[in-house]
C-alpha cells in the first residue's frame, strides 16, 4: 500500500487552500496527453497514451463469432484491463482485482454508451456472425488517474483500427479476408475525472493527489457533449452541486482533451 | 439500449409508464428487519419485484489477520445474485459486475460509518438478491443500510438508494427492469438524505447537463420517501422491543390465571425479536 507522509499532505491542503496545486497546474488543467498509435504490428488496432507520466497501452485483437441471443445484429466489444507489477509497486499478480476490474468498466461502459462506435456496424450475417473487439489495457506507469488515460488509449485504439473483411458464403461458413477496412465511427467519448479532496476539487489527479483524495467523480462526454457516464468511487461524499460543478467544468475541459487525438 | 428495441413505447397513451406508474413514482416498497436469525443485523427489502437479503456481522475479529488496518475496522460487502434471481440461470461463480456493485456499495455505505471506533477489526455485510428486477444495486444500499443500524452499528446517517433515468424521452424515477434495459440512461444514485450527501453514483446511457441537474432534484423527492421508509421501519423494531421487555417485565399476578400455553407464546415472541 502506497503511503504518503504527513508533511507532504500538509502542503498539499495548504496550496489547495491557496488556489494550487502541487505540482504547479490550475485545478482544471490536464496534464500533458500524447498518443502514439498504432505500436503493435499483429494487432488489429493498438495505441499507446501518456498522461503526464501515466503510461498505458491498448491493442485490440479481432475475431469472428456469434451474437449474444438478444442482440443478434450486434457484435460484442469485451474490455479487459491488466494491472500488472510493471506498472507499479502496489500492483500484485493474480487475477484482475476490484481497481482492475473497475477500470476496465468504467471504460467499457464511457464508449459503449457514446454515438463513438454503433455496435450494428460490427454485424456481419445477423445472428451469426458478428465482430469480437478484445480491447486488453496494459497499465505500463501509474502515476495517477488510470482512468482517464486508459480511456484515451482505448479510444485512440478504435480509431486507429483496421477490421478484417470477412465473407460468408451460402453455407455459413466464413472466410476472412486478406483486405482490411477501417471502423466506422462518430467524435469519440473523453473520460474527465475529478478529485475530491477537502473541499477542492481537481481535475487529472496525480498519483499523490489520489492518496489523500476522498471521493473520485469520472465524467464521460460524448462527442455531442452529452453525458455518457459516470462514476464516483471512494470513500467520500460528493453535494448535488457539487456533481453538477464537475460536468460543467467536464464540458469545457474537454474540447482541449480533443484537439490532441489522432485525426482520421 | 439497443438499436432495435429504441423504438419501443414505454408510455401508455395518458402518459403513464408501463406499470402505470407517474414519472415521479416508486415501486411498491416493503422492508423489514431482524429477517435472518444467525445474522448480529439484517433486513430485507421488496422493491418492485426485487427482493434482497442482507445480513450484517461484527464488529468482529477480521480474517485473515493481515487484512487487518492499524486504526480502523475494515469494511466488506459482498452482493451476490442468487443464480435463479435472473431471467437465464446466472453462473455462480462472482462476476466482473458483482464485484464491481459490491465495490459501489462499500463505498457508499462507508462515508457513514464510524470506522475508527474499532481499530483491526471486520464489519461484513453479504447481501443476497434471490430475485432481481431493476435498480437491484440501489435497492441492495437501501437495505444494506438498515441491516447496519439493526446490528447497532453506529452512524452519522443510513443511506438511501434509488435509481433515475431516461426512458422514451422522459425523466424517470425507480426505472423497472424493461425501463432500464431500453432506456436512454440509468443513474443509480444513493445519499446520506439528512446531510445532503451522495454516496452513489453512477451513470450511463446519454443525458444534457440539464438533464442530469433536472433528475438529481427529481431522485432526491423519492429518496426522500424511502429514508422515511427506513426510519419508520427501525423505529417500529425498537418499539417492537420495548414491548416485548415490558411485557416480560410485568407482572402475571392480576391476571393470575393465565394460563401456561399464553406464557409459552409470550416467551417465543421476545426470542424471535433478538
Amino acid at each position: 500500500m502506497d503511503i504518503i507522509s504527513e508533511i507532504e499532505r500538509e502542503r498539499m491542503n495548504e496550496l489547495l487552500q491557496a488556489g494550487k496545486r502541487i505540482d504547479g497546474r490550475g485545478f482544471d488543467d490536464l496534464r500533458p496527453i500524447k498518443i502514439v498509435p498504432n505500436i503493435v504490428s499483429k494487432a488489429e488496432g493498438s495505441a499507446e497514451a501518456w498522461l503526464g507520466e501515466t503510461r498505458v497501452i491498448t491493442g485490440m485483437k479481432v475475431s469472428i463469432g456469434q451474437p449474444f441471443p438478444d442482440t443478434p445484429n450486434e457484435g460484442v466489444v469485451v474490455t479487459s484491463a491488466e494491472l500488472s507489477p510493471i506498472g507499479s509497486p502496489s500492483f500484485e499478480l493474480g487475477p484482475p482485482g476490484e481497481q482492475a476490474i473497475e477500470l476496465a468498466r468504467v471504460v467499457d461502459r464511457g464508449i459503449r454508451h457514446s454515438n463513438f462506435i454503433q455496435r450494428t456496424k460490427l454485424c456481419i450475417a445477423e445472428g451469426t456472425h458478428v465482430y469480437l473487439l478484445f480491447l486488453d489495457i496494459y497499465i505500463l506507469a501509474d502515476h495517477g488517474n488510470l482512468i482517464d488515460a486508459s480511456h484515451l488509449s482505448a479510444v485512440a485504439t478504435l480509431m486507429t483500427s483496421q477490421l478484417p473483411k470477412v465473407e460468408v458464403d451460402e453455407e455459413g461458413n466464413a472466410t476472412i479476408l486478406e483486405e482490411f477496412m477501417p471502423l466506422e465511427m462518430e467524435a469519440p467519448p473523453i473520460a474527465l475525472t475529478f478529485a475530491k479532496i477537502n473541499d477542492s476539487i481537481v481535475v487529472d489527479p496525480i498519483s499523490t493527489e489520489e492518496l489523500v483524495m476522498s471521493t473520485r467523480l469520472s465524467i464521460t462526454i460524448d462527442g455531442d457533449d452529452t453525458i455518457c457516464s459516470m462514476q464516483k468511487s471512494g470513500s467520500g461524499t460528493l453535494t448535488r452541486q457539487e456533481i453538477l460543478d464537475c460536468v460543467e467544468r467536464a464540458c469545457q475541459i474537454v474540447k482541449k482533451a480533443r484537439s490532441v487525438l489522432p485525426k482520421r | 439500449m439497443t438499436d432495435s428495441l429504441e423504438k419501443e413505447k414505454l408510455f401508455d397513451e395518458k402518459g403513464l409508464r408501463l406499470d402505470g406508474r407517474r414519472v415521479d413514482e416508486l415501486r411498491p416498497l416493503k422492508l423489514e428487519i431482524g429477517t435472518l436469525s444467525r445474522a448480529d443485523g439484517s433486513a430485507y427489502i421488496e422493491h418492485g419485484r426485487n427482493k434482497i437479503l442482507a445480513a450484517v456481522y461484527g464488529p468482529r475479529e477480521l480474517h485473515p489477520r493481515h487484512r487487518a488496518i492499524a486504526d480502523r475496522a475494515l469494511l466488506r460487502v459482498t452482493y451476490r445474485m442468487g443464480t435463479f434471481s435472473v431471467g437465464e440461470r446466472k453462473r455462480p461463480a462472482p462476476s466482473r459486475r458483482e464485484h464491481e456493485i459490491s465495490m459501489v456499495i462499500r463505498q457508499a455505505l462507508e462515508p457513514m460509518l464510524f470506522l475508527e471506533m474499532y481499530p483491526r477489526a471486520a464489519i461484513d455485510v453479504f447481501i443476497q438478491v434471490v430475485e432481481a428486477d431493476g435498480g437491484s444495486r440501489c435497492a441492495s444500499t437501501t437495505v444494506a443500510s438498515i441491516a447496519l443500524a439493526n446490528a447497532g452499528i453506529p452512524m452519522r446517517s443510513i443511506v438511501t438508494g434509488v435509481a433515475v433515468g431516461k426512458a422514451d424521452g422522459q425523466l424517470v424515477v425507480d426505472l423497472s427492469d424493461l425501463e432500464d434495459k431500453i432506456g436512454d440512461a440509468d443513474v443509480p444514485v444513493a445519499m446520506a438524505y439528512g446531510r445532503n450527501e451522495y454516496t452513489l453514483l453512477q451513470m450511463d446511457g446519454k443525458l444534457s447537463k440539464e438533464e442530469l441537474a433536472k433528475a438529481l432534484e427529481m431522485v432526491e423527492g423519492a429518496i426522500e420517501t424511502i429514508y422515511e421508509k427506513q426510519q419508520q421501519v427501525l423505529r417500529e423494531g425498537f418499539i417492537q422491543i420495548r414491548e416485548e421487555i415490558s411485557e416480560s417485565e410485568e407482572p402475571s399476578s392480576d391476571e393470575g390465571d393465565v394460563p401456561d400455553t399464553e406464557i409459552d407464546e409470550t416467551d417465543m415472541e421476545s426470542a424471535d425479536g433478538d
